[in-house]
This record gives structure tokens, C-alpha cells and sequence, in this order.
């Protein structure tokens, strides 16, 4: 993507209106909130997020961050990862929250609840080989409970393995004693998530109105 | 309750069923009239005395001696406790009652069937020359309403009302300030105005009673049953203050403008101040349960006594007093339950379902009793056009609020969601009662029949015809949620991501608001409410614990070989840890000899191990370690696996996954184990000192090798880890040119904490 313009005119923005979903209104206060956050360069890096104060006391946030920096999230087909994201790159990252619109297709709103789940996929599955192995799954659930020192980490172990085997007896029914689960499959993990009601959840909204003044 | 009488298909169980009741029936009804007999009595028995010497009464006047009564009748010393509990009985009778007859109770719900039999009662009382009991509007408000809306209030889901609390509170809101003023409105003609609005304020409000009793059985989904319940139970601010305004006003004959803006103050003071009062008893409960350890069998009482302490204060000052109740269930629960033993936890949930139901159902059948002892003044039109009113305007109200709310959800409301929220909107006996405490005589009658009437419409034609319904529109019912743990851990990540996106994006939304409520009560509150370690545990492990817990007791609920309901595949730790033979790494060879001396030290040691350890499985149990299931236990072995688990990394002994504390480049140790047996070990304090020995020994080159060495100062700690669960301990993958029976071995010598010299030999010959 080329140089962002001081004015951003229409032809842009119906460009990545088209590609993401988002309003005229809402492409704008995201652009401003990029270049709050680049310090009004056009690339956005990880020192860039890790500046947001707010984002210091989440538990999970070098996974937030590393979502973004994931070609796997750019809808294109690819794998790996990138140091720098421009402004297309960051909406359509953020697009994976958008909610979906009333009048849906079960077709559609099922596409829409496979990508959602996609993106929670790659952010469990860091490297990148399609699976979340049982190592990949307890780093997951340490992170959630980072905050509760050395006991945490001996419970999330448990309860990691816990989960792994609820998901194998969900996925797989019955095993061999010599069997091996090799890991969760995007197809298990969709079947694992069946009624969690992804598409509901996983949304949140998006101002027309620009609030980032207020924040920081 | 009746399933086992199910099976029994002959009509004799039935019949006696109907005997006792009828008996019981007569009994009431005879105990009933007696308030009419005994009065006749007296009248007879004063000029009876005068007159003849009875041997039956108790007076002496006449200096006759009489005989000692061996066998009297004393009715009216225990009359008023004796009535109490035989209509309770019958209450319950005809609640078991409607059960034995699956029929029925699938057609009709059950509150249905309550008034009816209320009416029956009713009309066999008057038949008989009786005085029916009214509903008292005390009783209702002081005795029967709180034990449904604390049970309603403490079990309310929370995530599902916070996330529609926006739509609730329109819905409460402006949904019955609408309902209100159009009734009350488009009655006027027929009286004058402030008393159409005050008719109009009272039946405008959807009931929880009702509600509760009828969408109970149809098990809708988890946001419709939220929306309309929660819509019932806030409403009752807007209730209360419409109904002491008008009430007020209707004597007056005029309101003005400050009259109107007082009674928006009023609305605010009596719904704020209703949760404030609520919630002020709730945490005063949550803290009086922190000190409750050594007291633990009054711990529900105080839960109940607080709460009801909150709705009496908050009816002192004409505040809402159904928020109160609400505020203070829900402000109290989670500590209390952190605080309180299961035990308590499962008398509280029982007593207060109990109670709800007692209440319930002797709410319904005081309904159809009054309505056959009251006076009625009926006039069809009047009473028609306000069912017809109250039908039209619910509809109104919602489709107008759903186009204006759908703006703002997320989660769009759709037409079906629509219909179901109209068509929920009962009324129940809140509306009657207020009408019940009208004092002006000549409206009053009036307007209780149309609201008996109302009621008995929207109870039993809207709740008959609502299961069909949903069934016919195919609205989406309530999950059975199995308490996954996946599910858990990604509500949980899911919170987070969100919260973080939304800082990332730069503007304060609900999930940033509830971060921070969440990180403001963990950080302050619940040190104060939650006594010991528990204040400080996440929400993960919470949940995590719970699951445990229940697992463990419906294993030892359905005994050793019975299979756990909930695993319904073979599948065990084995299976989902990495094997060794997809890493394949260089060993050191060693000579047969070699091997042989190995092979028998570690058999000799590995009879000196099984007699030491105890040992469970969560296949077979061998050995019962539930003797004493309780989180007492649990906690204290928490608690010491803690202690050692930082006593280990003070002597320089790393953990599972914390490769990067040491020098060398271990990959994080996988293990298998070969069995389903697991085994819990006794820690053995005297071993620290040897694992540190063996940490400074020199490392071979050989990485598996390390690998094993690394075991044994690390087991310790993994011993700590004891888990009454049946989850495998993680076992090293010894190296694979071994054989199985070998490596079975040589791992459970590695973590018995044998005698020293055995663990020297090892060292030697590994390097």
C-alpha cells in the first residue's frame, strides 16, 4: 500500500470497504487511530503496540500482538510471519471482529463463524504446522493464568492436559492404548466449539463516531 | 419424585393418590368452615351452661366436681398452625399429584393446573357455607414472594444479564411505562383519568412469577428466558412508584408538572436506592461468611436471613424491594461461595428451590381461591377491552422497542425473538395483590375482576399455548451445557482478546469496563470477602476445581467399575503425549552385563516403590483415595505443592517447562506413561539434598541421557502435583532401545526415592 494520503479520499477507502466489510465512518477512525498509534508513520510495529498503555495488563497480549503480525490473518493464503503491517494489513485484522449483519445466510453466517475460529486457530497454533499440540495448548492456558505465579503453572498443566483429553474424547471416541493424538485439527477444533456461538461472541463494536481522542 | 411411580402403569396408586386427597380436601375445608361453626358455638354453650350441668366444659362455676378428661378436643389452640400446614400439604400433594399423570402435565403447565385446583378448593369451601381465605396481600408480600425472587435473584445467570442488561432495562423500563399509559389511557370514558392510569399501572407489569412457572417448562434459549425474566424482575421499580403515584394522586384528582418530574425523581431514588440497599446487605453477608469456618452448619442461614433483612429494610422506605432482593443475591454469591463448604452451598441451593417451590404453588392456588370468594362486580365490556388492551399494547411496545434497540445490539433481536417476548408477558399475582390493597371500594372491585380476569388469561391461554408454539416456529432452545473445560478456557481467552482489541482500537467499550471491574474486584474486594488462599485464585482454576470436584464425586457416587458418564472413549493421557520414538536421539550403548546389574537393582527397588506408594486410577480403584474427598484436603494439598514447588526452585531445581533457568539445552522432557494406573508419592523431604547433588554433577553429552538425569531432581516437584484425578503423570521417554518393561522400571525407580547408592550407580553409568 502506498503512501498514506493526509486526506484520505473515497477510492481508497471503497477499495478496503469492499475487502473488509467496514463503513466509510469506521475506516476513518481506524486510520486515525493507526496513525495515533505509528506516530503518523505508515507501518506499525511491535514496539508500536507495545506502547498502548492499556495493553500492558492483559495476559495474553504478545498473542494479540503476534495475531497481527500473522500473514495467516491476511485472508491471503499465506504462512509466516512479518515485522512491519501498513494500514490494510491492521483493517483486516480487525475485521475478524466485525459482527455479522441480520440478514444472513446460514451459508454465510457459517463462513463467517469458520473464519472467526480460524483466527483463535492461528493464535493458538504458533508454529504454524496446522496443529495445536498439547505444548501449544498449556502455553495457552499459562498465559491466561500468568498472573498467579508458581501455582499457576503447575495447574495449567492439568488442566491443559484436561482439555487436550476432552478434546481427543470429543474428536476421536475411541483410541488404542498406543494411539497418539497428534494435536487439534482445525476440523476438531471447529467440532470442540460447536456450540460455543462463536459468531456472537467474538464481536465487538466498531464507532462510526471517533473516540480516540479520549483514550489513549 | 413421581418417575418411579411412572413405571407402575395400574390405576391403583392413582386412586389412593385421589382418596388422600379428597380426605385432605374435606379436612381443609372442614378446618375452614370452622371459623363459622365455633362462633355459633359459643352462643349455644353459654346458655346451655346456665342450664344444664355439661360434663364436657371446663369451668367450675357451679363447685361440681367433674371427671378428669382422659380424651378431649382441643381445636383451637393449635387451629391457626394446623392450617397453615394442611394447605401447605395440600399445596404439595396436588404438586406430586399432577405429576403421576404425564398427560396432563405435558399439555397443561402446571400453574394451570394449581389455579384450578384452587378454584375447585375454592368453590367446595363456599359450597359448603364456608369463608374462603383470601390472598392476603401481607402474606403475599411478606411470606411469599421473597423465598421466588431470592432463588431467582442468587441462581441468575450473570454473564447472559449483564450482556443484555441495556435491552432489559428498556424493555422494564420503557416497555411498562408504555404498557402504563396506553391501558390507562385508552380506558379513560369509563372512570376518570387517575384512576384509569393507577388500573393501568397495576396490570402493565409483566410478573416473575408467572414467567418463572411457565418458562420453566419450555426450556427456550438462554437469551430469551434472560430478556423476559430479567424484564419481570426489574420492572418492579417502575411498578412501585407508578403505583404510589397515582395512589396518591388519585385522591387528590389533579397532577401537575411537579408532581411529574417528583415522580421521575422518585423512580430513580426507589430503583437506585433499592440495588444500594441490596447490595450494602449483600457484601455485609459476604463478609459475615468469611468468618463462618468453625460454624459451618448456620452458614445458610445467614444467606437467607440477610436477604430477607434486605427486602424488609428496602419495603420500610417504599423502595423496590424485589432489586433489593436481587442486588443482594447477587452481590453476595460469589463470595459466600468461596467462603461457605459444599455442604452449605448444597443446603442453600435446596432450601431456596424448596421454598420457591412451596411458594409457587401456594401462590397459584390462593389465586383461584380468591377468585371464587371475592367480591366480583363484572362488566363485560370493561373487562374485555382491557384484555384486549393489555394484548394489543405488549405487542406494540415490543416491536417499537426492538426496532429502536436493534440499533444498538450486537446480536439483533429477531421477529421470532419478538414474538416470544411479547407473548411472555404474563401477569400474575403482583397484579393482584396491588389491586387487592386498593382501598377505594366501588373501583376496587371493578378492577380486581378485570385483573382476575387478565390473569387468568394470560396464564392460561398464553402459557398453554406457548409450548406448542415454540415448537412450531422452532425457536431455538436452551444447550446442555456439559461444563466443558475448553469452553471455559476460551470464554475466558476470548474476554481477553476482546478486551484487547478494543484498546487496540482505541475506544472504552463493555468489555474494557468489565476488565476492569473484574481486575478492581480481584485486586481489592475480594481480599476483604474471601477468607485464605481462595481470594486470589483465578476464575480458570475456580472452574477447573468445581469440574474436578464433581467428577470425583460422581465417581465414587457410581462406584469403582461403573464407567464415568461423561467419558464416553478410551481415550487417556497416553494418547495425547508425544511418544518417544518420533524423537529419535543417540543414545549411549552399554554392555549386556551392564544391563543385567540394572535390571535387577531396579527390580529389587521397584518392590521397595509399590510398597511405599499408594495408588489410585481413575479406571479401577484400587485402593480408595476418596476416604476424605473434601477441598479441604484438596486445598491443603495445594498449598503444599506450592511450598514445595518454590522450596524446590530455591535449591536450583528447574520445573517442567522453565528450560531457560538452566544452562543446557533440554527440550522440555516428554514423558508417556505406560498404564492408566497413576500413582500419587509421598514426598520425601531427605531427597532435595541429593537432587542438588545431582544437579551440579557434569552433564553427558548425550541429551536424553540428560534428560533422564534431569528426572529425578525434577519428580519432587511433580510429586508435589498431587491430582486425585486419574491423569497420567508424565513419565520420561527413556531411551528406546530399551525395552518397554525396562523403561516401565528404570522410570519408577527414578522417581522412588530410594537409597542413595542405587541413584550413584545410575549417575555412573549414565556418564
Amino acid at each position: 500500500m502506498g503512501a498514506l494520503q493526509s486526506s484520505p479520499g473515497q477510492p481508497e477507502y471503497i477499495d478496503l470497504a469492499e475487502k473488509t466489510g467496514f463503513s466509510f465512518e469506521q475506516i476513518g477512525v481506524l486510520h486515525k487511530r493507526f496513525k495515533q498509534l505509528s506516530h503518523n508513520e505508515t507501518t506499525l510495529r511491535r514496539d508500536h503496540f507495545n506502547e498502548i498503555p492499556d495493553l500492558a495488563c492483559n495476559p495474553i497480549r504478545a498473542q494479540i500482538i503476534e495475531a497481527f503480525f500473522d500473514r495467516r490473518n491476511y485472508r491471503q493464503n499465506g504462512e509466516g510471519t512479518v515485522d512491519e503491517i501498513g494500514f490494510e494489513e491492521f483493517l483486516v485484522v480487525m475485521s475478524h471482529f466485525r459482527p455479522p449483519s441480520l440478514n444472513m445466510t446460514d451459508e454465510q453466517r457459517e463462513s463467517v463463524r469458520k473464519e472467526k475460529l480460524r483466527f483463535l486457530f492461528n493464535m493458538h497454533d504458533t508454529d504454524n504446522d496446522g496443529t495445536i499440540t498439547l505444548e501449544e495448548y498449556r502455553h495457552v492456558v499459562e498465559e491466561l493464568l500468568s498472573r498467579s505465579g508458581a501455582l499457576g503453572k503447575e495447574t495449567a498443566k492439568s488442566i491443559a492436559d484436561a482439555a487436550m483429553l476432552e478434546v481427543a474424547s470429543i474428536s476421536m471416541g475411541h483410541m488404542e492404548p498406543d494411539e497418539f493424538y497428534e494435536g487439534i485439527t482445525f476440523e476438531h477444533f471447529l467440532k470442540l466449539l460447536a456450540g460455543f456461538e462463536i459468531e456472537s461472541k467474538m464481536n465487538i463494536r466498531f464507532l462510526n463516531m471517533d473516540t480516540t481522542t479520549l483514550c489513549k | 419424585m413421581a418417575v418411579l411411580r411412572l413405571t407402575r402403569s395400574s390405576s391403583g396408586p392413582r386412586l389412593t393418590e385421589f382418596i388422600c386427597v379428597l380426605l385432605l380436601v374435606l379436612v381443609s375445608v372442614a378446618s375452614a368452615s370452622r371459623d363459622v361453626v365455633p362462633g355459633s358455638n359459643e352462643t349455644w354453650g353459654n346458655p346451655a351452661r346456665a342450664t344444664q350441668d355439661d360434663p364436657h366444659h371446663q369451668t367450675n362455676s357451679t363447685g361440681h366436681k367433674k371427671a378428669f378428661p382422659v380424651l378431649s378436643f382441643h381445636y383451637e389452640e393449635v387451629k391457626k398452625p394446623l392450617e397453615i400446614s394442611l394447605w401447605i400439604l395440600l399445596a404439595l400433594l396436588m404438586k406430586l399429584g399432577f405429576h403421576i399423570i404425564p398427560r396432563v402435565s405435558n399439555v397443561v403447565p402446571e400453574s394451570c393446573l394449581l389455579i384450578f385446583v384452587g378454584l375447585l378448593v375454592g368453590g367446595i369451601i363456599k359450597a359448603i357455607g364456608g369463608e374462603a381465605p383470601g390472598l392476603d396481600a401481607k402474606l403475599f408480600f411478606y411470606y411469599l414472594l421473597p423465598p421466588i425472587i431470592l432463588d431467582a435473584g442468587y441462581f441468575l445467570p450473570i454473564r447472559p444479564f449483564t450482556e443484555n442488561l441495556g435491552t432489559i432495562l428498556v424493555f422494564a423500563v420503557v416497555g411498562t411505562l408504555w404498557n402504563a399509559f396506553f391501558i390507562g389511557g385508552m380506558m379513560y370514558g369509563v372512570v376518570d383519568l387517575l384512576s384509569c392510569l393507577l388500573f393501568g399501572s397495576i396490570i402493565s407489569a409483566v410478573d416473575p412469577v408467572a414467567v418463572l412457572a411457565v418458562f420453566e417448562e419450555i426450556h427456550i434459549n438462554e437469551l430469551l428466558h434472560i430478556l423476559v425474566f430479567g424484564e419481570s424482575l426489574l420492572n418492579d421499580a417502575v411498578t412501585v412508584v407508578l403505583y404510589h403515584l397515582f395512589k396518591e394522586f388519585a385522591h387528590a384528582g389533579t397532577v401537575t408538572v411537579a408532581d411529574a418530574f417528583l415522580g421521575v425523581v422518585c423512580f430513580f431514588v426507589v430503583s437506585l436506592g433499592g440495588i444500594m440497599v441490596g447490595a450494602i446487605y449483600g457484601i455485609l453477608g459476604a463478609f459475615t461468611s468469611r468468618f463462618t469456618a468453625h460454624t459451618r452448619v448456620i452458614e445458610p442461614l445467614f444467606v437467607f436471613l440477610y436477604s430477607y433483612m434486605a427486602y424488609l429494610s428496602a419495603e420500610v422506605f417504599h423502595l423496590s424491594g424485589i432489586m433489593s432482593l436481587i442486588a443482594c443475591g447477587v452481590v453476595m454469591r460469589p463470595y459466600v461461595e468461596a467462603n461457605i463448604s459444599h455442604k452449605s452451598y448444597t443446603t442453600i441451593k435446596y432450601f431456596l428451590k424448596m421454598w420457591s417451590s412451596v411458594s409457587e404453588t401456594l401462590i397459584f392456588i390462593f389465586l383461584g381461591v380468591s377468585t371464587v370468594a371475592g367480591p366480583h362486580a363484572w362488566n363485560w365490556t370493561f373487562v374485555i377491552v382491557t384484555v384486549i388492551l393489555c394484548l394489543v399494547s405488549r405487542v406494540l411496545g415490543v416491536i417499537g422497542l426492538t426496532y429502536i434497540i436493534n440499533k444498538f445490539r450486537i446480536v439483533k433481536l429477531t421477529k421470532k425473538d419478538q414474538f416470544i417476548v411479547a407473548y411472555g408477558g404474563l401477569r400474575g399475582a403482583i397484579a393482584f395483590s396491588l389491586g387487592f390493597l386498593l382501598t377505594d371500594s366501588d373501583m376496587k372491585n371493578l378492577f380486581l375482576t378485570a385483573i382476575i380476569t387478565v390473569i387468568f388469561f394470560t396464564v392460561f391461554v398464553q402459557g398453554m399455548t406457548i409450548r406448542p408454539l415454540v415448537e412450531l416456529l422452532a425457536v431455538k432452545k436452551k444447550k446442555e451445557s456439559k461444563g466443558s473445560i475448553n469452553e471455559e478456557i476460551h470464554t475466558q481467552f476470548l474476554d481477553h482478546l476482546l478486551t484487547g482489541i478494543e484498546d487496540i482500537c482505541g475506544h472504552y467499550g463493555h468489555h474494557h469496563w468489565k476488565d476492569k471491574l473484574n481486575r478492581f474486584n480481584k485486586a481489592y474486594v475480594k481480599r476483604w470477602l474471601i477468607r485464605g488462599e481462595r481470594s486470589t485464585e483465578p476464575q480458570l482454576i475456580s472452574f477447573y476445581n468445581k469440574m474436578e470436584m464433581k467428577q470425583a464425586m460422581m465417581l465414587v457416587e457410581s462406584g469403582s467399575a461403573a464407567k464415568l458418564p461423561t467419558i464416553v472413549s478410551s481415550v487417556s493421557m497416553q494418547n495425547i503425549q508425544t511418544k518417544g520414538p518420533a524423537r529419535r536421539r543417540a543414545i549411549p550403548s552399554i554392555s549386556k552385563s551392564r544391563e543385567e546389574e540394572i535390571r535387577k537393582i531396579l527390580r529389587a527397588n521397584l518392590q521397595k516403590t509399590r510398597q511405599r506408594l499408594r495408588s489410585y486410577s481413575r479406571h479401577d480403584l484400587l485402593i480408595d483415595p476418596f476416604e476424605d474427598v473434601s477441598e479441604v484436603r484438596f486445598r491443603k494439598q495445594r498449598v503444599e505443592m506450592e511450598r514445595r514447588v518454590s522450596f524446590n526452585s530455591d535449591c536450583d531445581m528447574s520445573h517442567y517447562l522453565t528450560v531457560p533457568a538452566k544452562s543446557q539445552e533440554t527440550p522440555p522432557v516428554r514423558k508417556v506413561c505406560f498404564e492408566s494406573e497413576h500413582q500419587i508419592y509421598t514426598y520425601d523431604d531427605s531427597e532435595s539434598p541429593r537432587g542438588s547433588a545431582q544437579a551440579s554433577r557434569p552433564h553427558p553429552s548425550s541429551p536424553d541421557a540428560v534428560s533422564l538425569l534431569d528426572e529425578s531432581p525434577q519428580r519432587p516437584s511433580q510429586r508435589g502435583a498431587l491430582r486425585t484425578r486419574g491423569d497420567a503423570e508424565v513419565r520420561a521417554k527413556a531411551p528406546d532401545d530399551k525395552e518397554e518393561q525396562d523403561q516401565l522400571k528404570l522410570s519408577r525407580c527414578l522417581s522412588d526415592p530410594g537409597p542413595k547408592k542405587d541413584e550413584e550407580e545410575d549417575g555412573s553409568f549414565l556418564s
